[in-house]
């Protein structure tokens, strides 16, 4: 490491750290875009061995090539500008769906040192930069000037700006146990704990004292994503395909995009703030970044198996589920937490 | 000019503009965008200023909520621009009268270093989290007028929903915990009918 420090500052003097920054940046953007790609290989395989399908199975190997195939065809298709569309806005919507997606991933650790910014408020930067992603979803639907399409936007609105509420109210009892808004902190916090002594650290970190929690975030997750069954925003059977119906080529691809690499970022949450990161489960096995990809990839399933299951939500059950269920559960758990922490049987000390 | 300052003019270089843009704008919409486009560089402005507490705060409350809702409705409206803009030259002199005092104020607080004024100059020492620091300070020296502002919010909340409560619903809903709870038997009754002969 050392050795590439001294080699980068011979070879760009001053210009280093920027040149270093964007090394970095490209280092995390390039694996996120092609774990994206096969995101939805995977996506099409498990639905479609649970629907006793094949799924893809032409290009390549067992279809291993098909996410490329179709980013290639993506590239080169036309993008259609409605005639009556507001052109730029129409233009920046998919930019601003996938932008904040990407600039998420500047704050999430990989171990307790490979982070790109460090930051003390690193979870409320990612609230703040999450919360943004709503505007490529109303502007996309405005823009177009489509009924269907605004209908989406309208549904996007209101799903994302309610369910934001519990998701914070979950991040909220986390901070408080962790003491922390630094995400390395927070899975550091989760490795100390009588479990965690007894060499069980799975059965310390915050899935299980906050399980209430865990349960609210992964939901609200879900819905945040526009995933089914939560997927309103698109429903394809009602609204035809909602917010993105008038974008055709790059343009569709860019939201794509960035639902894909935000179903990745949630799940890295979940894994960073519920299950301890990179720590390993049992004591004798070793931390690494390995654990934290794992348990990634068992909530990007979880996500998967929700849509080949679940039909989608009404509007109204949504909403109800969001206002009436969650955010009663949130503020409940929220004093629980608060007083457990005053009480003598304080853990998390 | 040193890094910071160069950041610090073209932020604010956005700011100015975009801000000229929300008065400016023709199209609602377009007005609206460029203010979430102001609210986003005054964040940055504000990091910038070692406030990173606030400027996530802001980016969070009003880009990521306030102005969501704010466009929601904007969208839904059927803005007629000619009807706004009757009257402009009648309240003009109103208007130019506020914003001069406006602008005396804002100068008299930015400019307190040249009037004589002792200016507060705070150093963040390195290690301290803002975040912290403003969050200890608000639950203990802070803590009535804090609990105060939310209960005025609070009963703000409340007087929105009464003012536009228009008495109990009277359509017809269902009961999602009726729903929840309902078994097959409950709706669907297997008749044993007798093989008819011909």
């Amino acid at each position: 490491m050392d050795a590439l420090m001294n080699f980068g500052l011979g070879m760009f003097g001053g210009a280093w750290p920027a040149v270093w920054t964007l090394l970095k940046i490209v280092l995390i953007v390039a694996p996120l875009m092609l774990g994206v790609a096969y995101l939805t290989y995977f996506e099409r395989k498990v639905i479609g061995f649970m629907q006793v399908r094949i799924g893809p199975n032409r290009v390549g190997p067992w279809g291993l090539i098909q996410p490329i195939a179709d980013g290639l065809k993506l590239l080169l298709k036309e993008i259609i500008v409605p005639t009556t569309a507001n052109k730029g806005i129409f233009i920046i919507a998919p930019m601003l769906a996938i932008a904040p997606a990407l600039a998420a991933w500047a704050v999430i650790p990989f171990t307790d040192s490979l982070v790109v910014a460090n930051i003390d408020a690193s979870l409320l930067y990612i609230m703040a930069i999450t919360s943004m992603g709503v505007y490529g979803v109303i502007l996309s639907g405005w823009a177009s000037n489509s009924k269907y399409a605004f209908l989406g936007a309208m549904r996007s609105a209101a799903q994302m700006v309610s369910y934001e509420i519990s998701m914070g109210f979950s991040l909220i009892c986390v901070l408080m146990v962790s003491n922390s808004l630094n995400l390395v902190d927070i899975v550091s916090v989760q490795d100390h704990g009588r479990f965690a002594g007894w060499g069980l650290s799975f059965l310390s970190w915050n899935w299980l004292p906050l399980f209430p929690m865990f349960i609210v975030y992964l939901i609200s997750g879900t819905a945040e994503l526009n995933r089914a069954p939560f997927d309103v925003a698109e429903g394809e059977s009602e609204i035809v395909a909602g917010f993105h119906v008038e974008y055709s080529g790059m343009a569709f691809a860019l939201f794509f995009l960035a639902e894909y690499a935000n179903m990745i970022l949630v799940a890295a949450l979940t894994s960073l703030l519920f299950l301890g990161g990179w720590l390993s489960p049992v004591g004798f096995l070793p931390d690494g970044i390995f654990w934290l990809f794992a348990k990634m990839s068992a909530i990007l399933f979880l996500f998967l198996w929700f849509r080949a299951t679940f039909p989608r939500y009404r509007y109204d059950q949504l909403m109800r589920l969001g206002w009436k269920v969650f955010l009663p559960i949130c503020l409940i758990w929220l004093v629980v937490v608060g007083v457990w922490m005053m009480s003598p049987l304080n853990i998390w000390k | 000019m040193d890094f910071q300052t160069a950041v610090f003019f073209f932020l604010s270089a956005i700011l100015v503009f975009a801000s000229l843009r929300v008065i400016t704008a023709r199209n609602p919409v377009h007005a609206a965008l460029h203010l979430i486009l102001a609210f986003f560089t005054c964040g940055g402005v504000w990091a910038l200023l070692q406030a990173e507490f606030l400027a996530i705060a802001i980016i969070l409350v009003y880009v990521g909520a306030v102005m969501v809702l704010f466009l929601f409705v904007v969208m839904m409206l059927d803005i007629n621009l000619d009807r706004i803009r009757q009257g402009f030259w009648n309240y003009l002199p109103l208007g130019a009268l506020l914003g001069l005092l406006m602008v005396l104020e804002m100068g008299l607080v930015l400019g307190a270093k040249y009037f004589q004024v002792p200016a507060v100059d705070v150093l963040v020492p390195a290690g301290v989290s803002n975040t912290k620091s403003i969050g200890a300070l608000m639950f203990t020296d802070y803590v009535y007028p804090f609990e105060l502002a939310s209960l005025v919010l609070l009963v703000g909340m409340i007087a929105a929903i009464v003012l536009t409560y228009r008495g109990p619903k009277q359509s017809k809903y269902t009961n999602p915990n009726q729903q929840v709870f309902v078994k097959a038997k409950d709706r669907v009754r297997v008749l044993q009918m007798p093989v008819e002969k011909d």
